[in-house]
């Protein structure tokens, strides 16, 4: 019998449960290697060479060159190891998660000055909030794809 | 015999951390989510406690996914802050309380929670945050935290987290423990994490205004009934990083009033949005 796992018709949100994390060990183990400052040197170096040192796939690797975070989740990543790349890069917390939005760092951060994110339409995939799938991305890149 | 004099819960939101260790404290961003914890720092300096049992979660720093532990306690003399990745915290070393720790330990976990024994561990902005809303700045060096600290990591990183109904449960079995403790010693017991927010995919920036102070009010006013609130509401009304919200009611859990005590007195309430991509809600609870 197949366990509940009643997160998964939430929009735009990937719960990192012990599935996720089992596909996501050894991106998240290579996160982890960048809390060394050392390692974060050579990382920066050469990321390619460095990400082929991880038992990690190609799809994995790509997303970390990419800095596609979204992607990354999708692969097993959890976003406190994923932060580490950011920080590596010298990226804030914020500018990271404005990242998945879409939105620019300025409109996300004004999103969060009035207030953040609003549940409403944002609880169940089907309803028609911002954080749905048919409104991505948000801000003026989802202006621009509409043109 | 010791005893848990007061519980306080708050959010331990890295950036906070990062705006008082490069003083931007006074900034207009901060400076509102900063004075919402005035009161609280002459509190703790009128209330300081013998020891303070801290309930937190660390967030890949000690714990990779080599091993995720549910719960564990810190039993250690003493916890380095760590390094996230920036350098650490420039606070003072954590001082620990071995005894208490290890009594804690042996009490709860022969009530069946079945706690990892961690005896090396650094900790993160988890615990830091919150001893520096509540202490302010203090010298990495010459400083000092008011009292020996014990850390309790819960995992709130990989699903499924404990629920609320166990952290509730295991708050109760704290205090039978601090009070099967042979010396007159004070503790306090905090709850960290939440309120409200997101840090992932499309709907990152989640803020539940009306979600979390509701959920306040009933933690405060009727915590059993807040304990049963199943996972998935958390995720879907506080965002996938609000289920921290558990770990207050371990706290809760260990007041007076669950086990037939007093009403706890509200000593101050805080509620403040945003701090970085976050909620952040604050209390003080005093066993009466």
């Amino acid at each position: 019998m197949a366990l509940e796992k009643p997160y998964k018709d939430i929009p735009g949100t990937i719960i990192f449960d012990a599935e996720q994390s089992r596909k996501g060990y050894h991106l998240n183990q290579f996160c982890m290697s960048l809390m060394k400052a050392a390692n974060r040197e050579r990382f920066k170096a050469n990321q390619r060479a460095y990400l082929d040192e991880w038992p990690m796939s190609e799809e994995q690797k790509q997303s970390v060159l990419d800095l596609d975070l979204n992607r990354a989740m999708s692969l097993g990543g959890n976003i406190y190891f994923l932060a580490k790349i950011g920080a590596t890069h010298g990226l804030s917390f914020q500018q990271m998660a404005g990242s998945m939005t879409g939105m620019s760092e300025a409109e996300y951060r004004d999103m969060m000055l009035a207030g953040g994110r609003s549940p409403e339409g944002n609880r169940y995939l089907g309803e028609d909030g911002d954080a749905q799938p048919h409104h991505q991305p948000q801000g003026q890149a989802g202006k621009k794809v509409e043109v | 015999m010791a005893k848990i004099t007061a519980s306080v819960y708050t959010s331990h939101v890295p950036a906070i951390g990062a705006a008082l260790d490069l003083g931007k404290d006074q900034e207009p961003y901060w400076q509102p989510v900063f004075a919402g914890y005035d009161y609280s720092k002459q509190w703790l300096k009128d209330n300081t406690p013998d020891v303070i049992f801290m309930v937190y979660n660390d967030h890949a720093t000690a714990f990779s996914l080599d091993m995720i532990p549910t719960f564990a306690i810190g039993t250690a003399a003493d916890f380095a802050p760590a390094d996230e990745g920036f350098g650490p915290r420039p606070v003072p070393k954590v001082i620990g309380h071995p005894e208490l720790a290890s009594h804690i330990a042996h009490s709860v976990i022969e009530q069946d929670f079945d706690l990892c024994i961690v005896n090396k561990m650094d900790v993160d902005h988890g615990l830091t945050v919150p001893l520096s809303l509540m202490c302010g700045r203090q010298d990495p060096v010459h400083g000092a935290w008011p009292c020996p600290v014990i850390p309790f990591a819960v995992n709130v990183v990989q699903y499924p987290v404990p629920s609320g109904r166990r952290c509730f449960a295991l708050g109760q079995a704290i205090r039978r423990a601090v009070q099967s403790f042979d010396a007159d010693l004070k503790v306090q017991i905090w709850g960290t994490g939440g309120m409200s927010h997101q840090l992932q995919g499309a709907r990152a920036g989640l803020i539940n205004r009306e979600w979390d102070n509701a959920w306040l009010d009933q933690m405060i006013a009727d915590p059993r009934a807040c304990s049963q609130v199943p996972h998935i509401d958390y995720v879907r009304e506080a965002g996938s990083e609000g289920i921290e919200l558990v770990m207050w009611l371990i706290a809760r859990g260990a007041m007076a009033d669950v086990t037939g005590g007093a009403k706890p007195t509200v000593k101050h309430r805080f509620f403040h949005v945003p701090a970085s991509n976050t909620a952040v809600g604050h209390l003080i609870l005093e066993n009466t």
